[in-house]
């Protein structure tokens, strides 16, 4: 199953490496990744999404959180999250198919950021699901190239 | 008043408390090495620096305190790793210190350049490239701190030219905080109260200790609580001294090299008390067959060491020392344990040990590698620190030489290096000046490094080694024999020095022993005096390490010793003699 972890960590040199070596050395599997640094510039938050079963989950964890570097790490898959994807995304047209494809992605609140003569580059952002259901849409019309970020995400305040 | 960052380097080392350091110079060095000149600190000039990363390694493991080695850039740092890896994987402090080109020079590659903190970073606990003098201070403050506590390891600290030459002021540090690292001492008094009702209720229940008794101090606390719970006690390698070898609750070590009722013990355990061990697979074999029935308490510092292998039942985050004592406390204000049950539990386990004891066949003609080892034993009493080696000198060792007291067994457990036990030696003899060290090793190891005889030639360092030459890589010849056909394959080294001569020509005494009759004496005309040695012991070459449990097996599996002759001869007739 697919985890997003976020880890709070110091912003020091070598603490990324630290942190991606640590997942190829033990052997856990990095979907995606996303780093900057926080409101205080000393500290940085990462976004890891991974996939294992729970003892794999755990030890990640567990190894996260051993670390010299990391402050603080929450699994989000255990709690309510929000998490966000962006995804840029050059789609080929036709003078039927482009109005099509513009109307289809306002459905998805993208945004076109560059028209050429026979291709449209979208933007868009929301979870995991969108960014997938998204791109099914626009597959039909034939994707040119695609871009996509890792996840970022923090945790829902309890109300 | 400002100082160059050579000095300043040099007076955090002794603010530290670094009285022995070990190491070998090198051009980007030039500057620290011209302060340590006339320092306090006493320099032992290694002849390769993967010794000098040993043998800080052994002060380390000899006397609690931090290790401290040093190489240059480039292959001096590369040197390193392997003992920088053998001290992350036996949780050891050391520190060791690199020197690397000047800081305008990383990275492109300059004379002797290498990425020594990258190198470093999966075997370190922690690593530094300084980038600025005036860090020199506070670096090598929280490199010794992060060595020293939590689960303990080796730290990298790597010091470009240009920052030990240039200058500033040294400034007083107080203390280290570091928001990211608090590693957790106390255990959880809910989960200590579970633990204590666990044991109470058991009928069955064995100790299984660790390398962490050792590393916490904790042989006092783990005596008590089998001494007042009559609880067995079983150690893995790095645990071995954590509990008396000679104490009648001691089983022995178990796992793959174990004893039969170590291992069976675990087996048939309905309470398992896991103490600063971490499951390995040289203890557990097959995992589903490990403590099947048991209730497992996991007392660890370090939660990613627990349920990494086998789930905990009873986690127990913290310090052990720290943890037993709240264990004890708590189990004070318990009724006793049900005696008749445990009374049964210890007789069980004394029939499984006289079924299988750990014996080998003796003989007059040929010497037994076990012979040696128990002669060591005998003659010092058990008083000496032992180091050894890798493979079968060193699993013979841990099953024939009775380990009474912690810190007296020195050995690589996680890595396996071969080649460590004479450096660790010569650093345990440094820090231990006044116990006998001992390295036994075997004639393929001790050719790892044996350099070192210059270096106990040097400094005249009282350290002993006793080779037990099979003229083989035994280990390996073994499971060739067992699990390959007898097809030994690149395992027959009998082209060797003469190492009797090799030592003399190091200026070191050299002794050959060929006859069982000759242990004896040479070892006492050989152990008990202020200079170095080397006996080149000639031993039955096939000897195999026994019990083993083949590798993934359970211990139904077990390859045992033939049974000992018995002392009377059996009444019935027939049979067979």
């Amino acid at each position: 199953m697919k985890h997003t972890i976020s880890i709070m960590v110091e912003n020091r040199f070598g603490a990324l490496s630290r942190i991606s070596g640590l997942f190829s050395a033990r052997g856990y599997n990095i979907e995606n990744l996303s780093v900057a640094p926080t409101s205080d510039p000393t500290v940085s938050r990462m976004t890891v999404v991974t996939e294992g079963d729970d003892r794999v989950i755990e030890q990640i964890v567990k190894q996260l959180n051993k670390q010299i570097d990391v402050i603080k790490v929450w699994n989000l898959t255990e709690h309510e999250a929000i998490s966000r994807e962006m995804v840029l995304v050059r789609v080929s047209t036709s003078d039927r198919s482009q109005d099509e494809i513009i109307r289809a992605s306002q459905v998805f609140g993208a945004k076109v950021v560059d028209v050429s003569s026979n291709s449209l580059a979208l933007e868009m952002m929301g979870d995991e699901q969108e960014v997938e259901n998204f791109l099914n849409l626009l597959k039909p019309f034939g994707i040119k190239e695609l871009v996509r970020s890792g996840a970022v995400a923090m945790l829902k305040e309890g109300r | 008043m400002d100082k160059f960052g050579a000095e300043i380097l040099v007076e955090a080392l002794v603010e530290e408390g670094v009285d022995t350091m070990f190491g070998y110079p090198g051009g980007v060095l030039l500057h620290i090495f011209d302060v340590l000149f006339d320092s306090p600190i006493n320099f032992i000039l290694t002849r390769h620096e993967q010794g000098a990363a040993h043998a800080a390694d052994g002060y380390a493991r000899a006397t609690g305190k931090v290790g401290v080695c040093m190489a240059t850039s480039g292959p001096g740092a590369t040197n390193l790793t392997t003992g920088i890896a053998n001290a992350s994987m036996d949780s050891v402090p050391i520190v060791a210190i690199t020197g690397q080109v000047n800081t305008q020079l990383i990275g492109g590659d300059a004379f002797q350049e290498a990425d020594a903190v990258g190198i470093t970073r999966s075997i370190t606990k922690y690593n530094y490239l300084i980038k600025d003098t005036r860090d020199i201070h506070r670096i090598i403050k929280e490199a010794f701190y992060i060595a020293r506590t939590g689960r303990p390891g080796p730290v990298l600290v790597d010091v470009p030219k240009d920052v030990s030459i240039n200058r500033a002021s040294y400034e007083k540090i107080d203390k280290v905080t570091l928001r990211s690292y608090n590693p957790t001492m106390k255990g959880n008094p809910k989960q200590i109260r579970r633990a204590a009702e666990a044991i109470a209720k058991a009928k069955r229940p064995v100790i299984y200790g660790g390398g962490g008794i050792i590393i916490s101090d904790a042989a006092k606390e783990v005596r008590d609580l089998a001494e007042k719970q009559k609880i067995p006690v079983t150690l893995t390698l790095m645990g071995l001294g954590g509990f008396p070898g000679t104490h009648p609750y001691f089983m022995g070590m178990l796992g793959m090299h174990g004893t039969w009722s170590a291992n069976r013990a675990i087996r048939d355990c309905d309470v398992l008390i896991a103490v600063g061990a971490r499951f390995d697979d040289r203890v557990t074999g097959k995992l589903d067959e490990f403590a099947p029935h048991a209730q497992i308490i996991h007392i660890d510092i370090d939660p990613s060491s627990i349920a990494k292998n086998v789930p905990a039942h009873l986690p127990i985050v913290g310090d052990v020392k720290t943890v037993l004592h709240q264990l004890l406390h708590e189990l004070a204000e318990m009724p006793a344990p049900e005696h008749a049950a445990r009374d049964k539990w210890l007789a069980e386990i004394s029939l499984w040990e006289e079924e299988h004891p750990l014996h080998y066949r003796k003989s007059k003609k040929i010497i037994k590698p076990q012979f040696v080892i128990e002669k060591i034993w005998e003659l010092t009493k058990g008083d000496a620190i032992i180091t050894t080696e890798v493979g079968q000198n060193q699993m013979w060792t841990a099953q024939f030489y009775k380990f009474d007291h912690p810190r007296t067994l020195i050995t690589s457990g996680g890595l396996g290096t071969m080649g460590y036990g004479f450096p660790a030696a010569i650093g345990a003899k440094l820090g231990k000046p006044d116990k006998l060290v001992i390295d036994i090793a075997g004639d393929g190891s001790i050719q790892m490094n044996i350099q070192e005889l210059a270096t106990v030639a040097q400094y005249k360092i009282p350290v002993k080694i006793a080779i037990l030459n099979n003229q083989f890589l035994g280990m390996v010849r073994q499971w060739q024999e067992l699990f390959y056909n007898k097809r030994y394959s690149h395992t027959c080294i009998s082209c060797q020095p003469n190492f009797k001569k090799l030592a003399e020509a190091y200026g070191v005494k050299g002794y050959t022993v060929e006859d069982p009759e000759d242990v004896e004496p040479v070892l006492k005309d050989a152990l008990f005096n202020d200079d170095p040695c080397l006996i080149d012991f000639k031993v039955d070459r096939e000897e195999n390490v026994l019990p083993i449990i083949p590798p993934g097996k359970a211990v139904w599996d077990t390859i045992l010793a033939p049974p000992p002759p018995r002392r009377k001869k059996p009444e019935s007739k027939g049979g067979p003699q």
